[in-house]
């Protein structure tokens, strides 16, 4: 063996950290990874999370629940009505309000038309990651017929607030309808065209079949949610299993994939977007007549109420305790994103080559800044259970620094 | 008679000040045709992301203006902070802002970044939005704002930069103090390497 020989070997047994973000051009938003590499291929990798916690769990008990409201739609801007929908519907169920049908139908067509959006946007990005920038071109020019459908109707392109305590703010007109009816014929046309595009482009099926596969038991296990799991077989959607306003009224299809690779969540995210089309115009064309919000009092009784929503990215769950005064007593949040980064740190990374992660990490759909949440592991028996506000100020700034 | 693309006509030659003026023009000619921007959140809600992400798609398409989205912070010319600056991303913002070649301008989107917005109160929030952590040139009001918006800022700032509208404290270069990050050391050449 010659020397450089020697030498190669040497560096080749060496593993490499590579570390990217918070600030990267990859990313969107901050977030720090850690992958330690061997030559080309993955071999481990840890995230660290947290740069754009805010503090909003607390934040929220001190505002009444009409102000929460506008507050948690800015946990994400991307899926705020499903924040919103979730929170308020906590606290309509507390007070033991019932929303009239015409709200939960619109409120159903805001949530499919806010899936039709992300999906969209994710498209791009995702497809950006992997090098295909006419795609990413391509879903972001047709997602601003869906951004115009949003602010003609709802009168803004991000953070929408349709909901308000007991109801619904926007009627669904017959003009509306009429308005918006050959734009989702339109886009269900290129919805086709791109679900043809991901299936038969030689290049993009090299980058994405059998990459990042994760099994259906496993998924199961790390508990996935969202077009994650129902791409590895997991028939996991809240809109089927538990159904919340307007899909109890009116159900929705389920999409799945046993494939399990990242092809199979390209394909039930743009088969999730036809069903969304479909379902929007068949609601639209049966909406129930009647009022749009019900009496909603402005002090909530005492109580818990827990609810889950299916955000685009997946299960997002909420909790509210009311202690019978206008502002909530706790409320807790659980993200879709931070069920299933599991899925990428502790099985799908590893293995892969590391021009693959961009695309693999953009496979769940990440969505930094909701999942930057806080969490105290209690240990030993002399800890406080009770926070005072002064101790969970000084922690948060302690933590950070 | 063509009129030259830079206008030197009313400086006195062979003073150290007017020299120093001389270069300013110069880069800002050079500059200003095509302006590339960083783009960092720093506790936003990724509404204004999204819609900043939008600028460079084919409806509004920014690089007609010769804006291009970079990756670097050491190639950009502006820096577009979104959110509200948690205190996580404070140090990092800084970091990222000392990195930038002078002239840097820096452009806050939203709410939050001009005082916080819906987040002026939490807990993890440094209190008064990005101006209280790094000079800031132009901020762009809306919750989120729109595309066309984004677009006026961004013109906004070219104007500064072409000297078309005055900020007192411009020609001054802004030195903002580095946080105490703890540099690891460097390691010593490694024996296999250097063969």
């Amino acid at each position: 063996m010659t020397e450089l020989q020697e030498i190669n070997k040497s560096t080749s047994a060496k593993k490499y950290i590579v570390p990217i973000g918070p600030q990267h051009p990859a990313l969107k938003e901050p977030g720090h990874f850690q992958f330690t590499v061997e030559g080309e291929i993955v071999v481990d990798a840890t995230i660290r999370l947290g740069y754009v916690h805010r503090g909003i769990e607390k934040a929220a008990e001190q505002r009444n629940y009409t102000q929460v409201l506008y507050l948690v739609e800015r946990v994400c801007g991307i899926c705020s009505h499903s924040h919103g929908t979730a929170f308020i519907q906590c606290a309509e169920k507390l007070a033991g309000v019932e929303i009239p049908p015409r709200a939960k139908a619109v409120r159903a067509i805001a949530g499919e038309i806010e899936r039709l959006h992300s999906h969209l946007l994710w498209l791009g990005v995702a497809s950006h990651g992997g090098g295909f920038d006419s795609m990413f071109m391509y879903s972001w020019r047709d997602r601003e017929i869906v951004m115009e459908i949003l602010e003609n109707f709802f009168g803004n392109r991000v953070n929408y607030s349709v909901n308000i305590p007991g109801g619904v703010k926007e009627d669904i007109t017959t003009e509306f309808i009429d308005q918006v009816t050959p734009k989702l014929e339109y886009l269900k046309k290129r919805m086709e065209y791109y679900l043809d595009v991901i299936n038969t482009d030689i290049t993009f099926r090299q980058r994405t079949v059998n990459i990042g596969k994760i099994g259906k038991v496993e998924t199961d296990k790390l508990g996935a949610t969202g077009p994650t799991a129902r791409a590895s077989g997991v028939a996991r959607d809240m809109r089927i299993t538990r159904p919340y306003d307007g899909y109890d009224l009116f159900p929705v299809n389920i999409v799945t994939d046993d494939r399990c690779d990242l092809n199979a969540r390209f394909v039930v995210r743009i088969k999730e977007c036809i069903e969304s089309i479909l379902y929007i115009i068949d609601v639209m064309n049966r909406m129930p007549d009647g009022e749009l919000t019900a009496k909603m009092p402005r002090k909530i009784p005492a109580g818990e109420y827990m609810s889950s929503v299916e955000a685009p990215r997946g299960e997002l769950f909420y909790f509210v305790r009311s202690n019978g005064t206008e502002n909530p007593d706790r409320v807790k949040i659980r993200t879709a994103s931070l069920c299933n980064w599991g899925t990428v740190v502790s099985s799908v990374a590893k293995g892969h080559k590391l021009a693959d992660m961009p695309m693999i990490l953009s496979g769940i759909d990440p969505c930094f800044s909701c999942n930057d949440r806080m969490v105290q592991i209690s240990r030993g028996k002399n800890d406080s259970e009770v926070w005072t506000w002064e101790q969970l100020r000084k922690y948060g700034i302690e933590y950070y620094q | 008679m063509q009129k030259s693309a830079i206008d030197l006509s009313d400086i006195q030659e062979d003073t150290p000040q007017s020299r120093l003026t001389i270069e300013q023009r110069l880069r800002n000619w050079a500059r200003i045709k095509s302006p590339w921007a960083i783009h960092y959140n720093s506790g936003s809600c990724n509404g204004c992301d999204i819609e900043l992400l939008t600028l460079v798609t084919p409806r509004y398409d920014v690089e007609r203006f010769g804006v291009k989205l970079q990756g670097s912070p050491r190639h950009a010319d502006i820096l577009i902070v979104t959110g509200s600056v948690t205190f996580q991303s404070k140090d990092r913002l800084i970091r990222i802002f000392n990195q930038m070649p002078e002239p840097k301008l820096v452009l806050g989107l939203g709410s939050c970044s001009i005082s916080g917005g819906v987040f002026h109160d939490c807990y993890c929030v440094v209190q008064g939005g990005v101006s209280n952590v790094i000079p800031v040139d132009v901020f762009v009001p809306g919750c989120p704002p729109r595309p066309e918006a984004m677009i006026n800022g961004l013109l906004v700032l070219l104007d500064i930069a072409k000297g078309k509208r005055q900020k007192s404290d411009y020609n001054q270069p802004t030195i903002v103090e580095n946080p105490d990050v703890v540099e690891a050391p460097l390691n010593a050449p490694e024996e296999n390497g250097e063969k």
